[in-house]
């Protein structure tokens, strides 16, 4: 065998006889035993051939540790601490040398019920007495709290008379306050308490459900304007903060003048009507932002004392930019170049500079409207359902910029009323993948 | 104040002079350590261009020095920069001997040889009495003159000549300094407020005795681009009325659209 082997690896021809041969070999190899622990196809796929060299013994891999112990599984009663009779159920239980489990029934830990404290008659007259609650009324509290774990919540449900939960509570925690604090040996011991450390107050737990509840119920519109309010408020304390922390002298009259600009433009516009669309807010709110923005970057080109045009113009330029997204950037890049005019000044003289930071920002403000625009069409579009006729004023192709400043949450809601315009969806393809497409002057 | 007071004390007519300054304009009371004071509301620009000339040296050329190049700070009218700048460092690529190059004295050029294209990192100081802060500008060496269109056959007698424009702005110049330079040609004054009293010249000839520094009769001076903000400011303005139309244009249709009452349903669908 190991020559027709060599013959074959060398090219040689085999002798005629060689393909019986050949086959012969072949079947007994494969009568063989195959080893054990591993299955017969795995073997083959080696090649169906004893390895040549030692490996590791193919039964070493299945072993396991020999068992120590000898472990069976019984069907067997057991008691449960957590229950007050002495009921015995059945169940499976690992038995370790003839040894049963010892130990409490593992789940009954999780039973854990809350100490109710109970007052005596006495006590109850000394201390207890309350112009609103009568005795009878505190014991049923205390009755049902023992029996509901302090679910005030159930409890208020199920007390005969209406009470709040507020005053539930308020109750029960005074009276084991004042329990408390007459079993105590010294007021030492009582003082580390919780309820001692932090008692409970009934107004201001009625406070902060009512602030919960009107912040749960916001509308998205409330919940935007909030967070506009507070994001240029903290502007605002930056900007001030930066400006105080120059050393020059010049800063306070600097930042005289950074705050006037920025105060002056916030009453102005945030008095902005509140109508049915949002976008008025949100479509505002970014020039009041910007306008603190440029009077902070002039405060700090100021306190450079010297620099260079094009760094000045640099400056301006992002803070303009700061308050928009990338997309809105390009797309301002790009409608200079549509215009002609070079993206850095070629000859940045103060009054070229001056006036291509003021061409930038009606650049935004024109984009800015064009989306206030798409936004309301595409509004009363969704109105007119079931239109097939074309819409005369609407440009074709435009399709929502999903801007991350201007629509944040609003995004879901808008493709759905954006695929129910069927006289739509022949011209513009699903919103999600196309950009929006620039406003050419042919548009107008 | 006492300390500008004692440089100016050599000549009479100023002292006489410096004193209307300082009673004509509002008082300031920011000063800084050395008790100069600064004036608010007047911005001093200084209009420089930076750049850089080169020549194919052709038949004289080496394996390792092919071109002759200067780069240079010059004020964009050709006039004397020493009157602001104190000394500018170009810094060149580490493969050249001594890379940090300082020139103390205007014309604010460097010429050198070399066969690479670099950008040159170049730091301008000021006078003490202007700024005691440094500027940092940079500018790529061009020595070849092949551009977008396509290659450009060299020539030994024209350069490959890149600048560019700047300017040097001073948002609240020292008096002191303001004084000095306002009738100089190179420097700039804009909004200064009406009724600010000013010394004449003579003060600033005190200061520069030396030659002149301007670049008006420099050798290169002849390959010099002129910069007018003329055409920029054109298209800017053009741009600006552009935008502004549409602007209004689409105002317009805000209107319109927000008066449309909502719900409005076209024929099409019956129920």
């Amino acid at each position: 065998m190991g020559g027709t082997d060599a013959k074959d690896i060398l090219g040689l021809p085999k002798t005629p006889l060689s393909l019986t041969q050949e086959k012969r070999p072949r079947p007994q190899k494969e009568s063989h035993r195959k080893p054990d622990g591993i299955s017969r196809e795995v073997y083959a796929l080696t090649g169906g051939v004893a390895p040549l060299m030692p490996s590791i013994d193919v039964t070493h891999l299945k072993r396991r540790p020999p068992p120590q112990e000898k472990v069976t599984w019984q069907w067997l009663a057991f008691t449960n601490s957590a229950r007050k009779d002495d009921f015995q159920l059945y169940h499976w239980a690992r038995v370790v040398n003839d040894v049963p489990p010892t130990g409490d029934y593992s789940f009954a830990k999780y039973n854990k019920s809350v100490d109710i404290l109970k007052y005596t008659d006495d006590e109850y007259e000394n201390l207890l007495t309350d112009p609103v609650w009568t005795k009878e009324e505190t014991d049923q509290l205390f009755e049902l709290c023992e029996k509901f774990d302090l679910r005030f919540v159930v409890i208020a449900d199920r007390f005969p008379v209406s009470r709040t939960v507020e005053e539930l509570k308020d109750r029960y925690y005074s009276v084991n306050r004042a329990l408390l604090r007459a079993r105590a040996q010294s007021p030492a011991d009582v003082a580390n308490h919780p309820l001692m450390k932090e008692p409970y107050d009934i107004t201001r737990d009625r406070e902060r459900k009512r602030a919960l509840s009107m912040v749960l119920s916001q509308s998205r519109h409330q919940e935007k304007k909030d967070a506009e309010i507070l994001a240029e408020a903290k502007r605002i304390t930056e900007m001030r903060l930066a400006a105080r922390r120059a050393e020059e002298p010049d800063v306070s009259a600097n930042e005289k003048i950074g705050l006037d600009k920025a105060d002056g433009a916030v009453p102005g516009r945030s008095v902005s009507p509140s109508s049915n669309s949002q976008l008025p807010a949100t479509a505002v709110a970014p020039s009041t932002l910007t306008m603190a923005d440029y009077a902070s970057t002039l405060a700090s080109l100021r306190m450079l004392h010297v620099y260079l045009r094009t760094y000045g113009l640099e400056q301006m330029v992002q803070a303009a930019s700061s308050a928009v997204g990338l997309r809105t950037i390009k797309r301002v890049e790009q409608t200079l170049q549509d215009l002609g005019v070079n993206l850095k000044p070629k000859v940045p003289t103060k009054t070229v500079c001056d006036e291509h930071l003021e061409l930038r920002k009606e650049i935004l403000t024109l984009l800015n409207l064009q989306k206030q625009l798409q936004y309301k069409e595409s509004e009363g579009s969704s109105h007119r359902e079931g239109s097939y006729a074309a819409m005369p004023d609407t440009p074709k192709d435009r399709v929502f910029a999903s801007d991350p400043f201007s629509f944040g949450a609003e995004r879901p809601i808008k493709k759905e009323q954006k695929r129910k315009g069927p006289g739509r969806q022949a011209d513009s393809p699903s919103p999600a993948h196309k950009r929006p497409r620039k406003m050419k002057a042919s548009d107008l | 104040m006492e300390s500008d007071m004692e440089i100016f004390s050599e000549a009479d007519a100023s002292t006489q002079k410096l004193r209307m300054l300082q009673m004509g304009r509002p008082i300031d009371d920011r000063e800084d350590k050395n008790g100069r004071r600064r004036t608010k509301d007047v911005e001093v620009y200084v209009p420089i261009v930076c750049g850089s000339i080169a020549f194919y040296l052709g038949k004289k050329a080496t394996e390792y020095r092919t071109h002759k190049w200067t780069v240079y700070v010059r004020g964009a009218t050709n006039e004397d920069l020493g009157v602001v700048i104190k000394r500018v460092i170009f810094h060149l690529h580490p493969s050249f001997k001594n890379p940090t190059r300082v020139v103390d004295s205007p014309p604010f050029a460097l010429s050198e040889c070399g066969w690479g294209e670099f950008k040159i990192d170049i730091t301008v100081f000021l006078h003490t009495d202007v700024c005691e802060k440094k500027l940092e500008l940079s500018h790529f060496l061009r020595l070849n003159p092949d551009n977008e269109y396509g290659p450009v056959p060299k020539s030994i007698t024209i350069p490959v000549v890149t600048e560019s424009y700047n300017e040097i702005v001073f948002p609240d110049p020292f008096e002191s300094f303001l004084a000095r330079v306002h009738n100089h040609p190179a420097v700039h004054i804009s909004d200064l407020p009406h009724g600010f009293n000013l010394p004449l010249s003579g003060v600033a000839e005190i200061y520069h005795q030396m030659k002149n520094g301007d670049t008006k009769d420099h050798p290169l001076s002849q390959w010099f681009l002129k910069f007018s903000e003329a055409v920029e400011l054109f298209k800017l303005t053009a741009a600006r009325q552009k935008v502004q139309a549409d602007i209004a244009k689409l105002e317009r249709r805000l209107i319109i659209v927000d008066g449309q009452p909502e719900g409005e349903s076209s024929s099409g669908y019956e129920y």
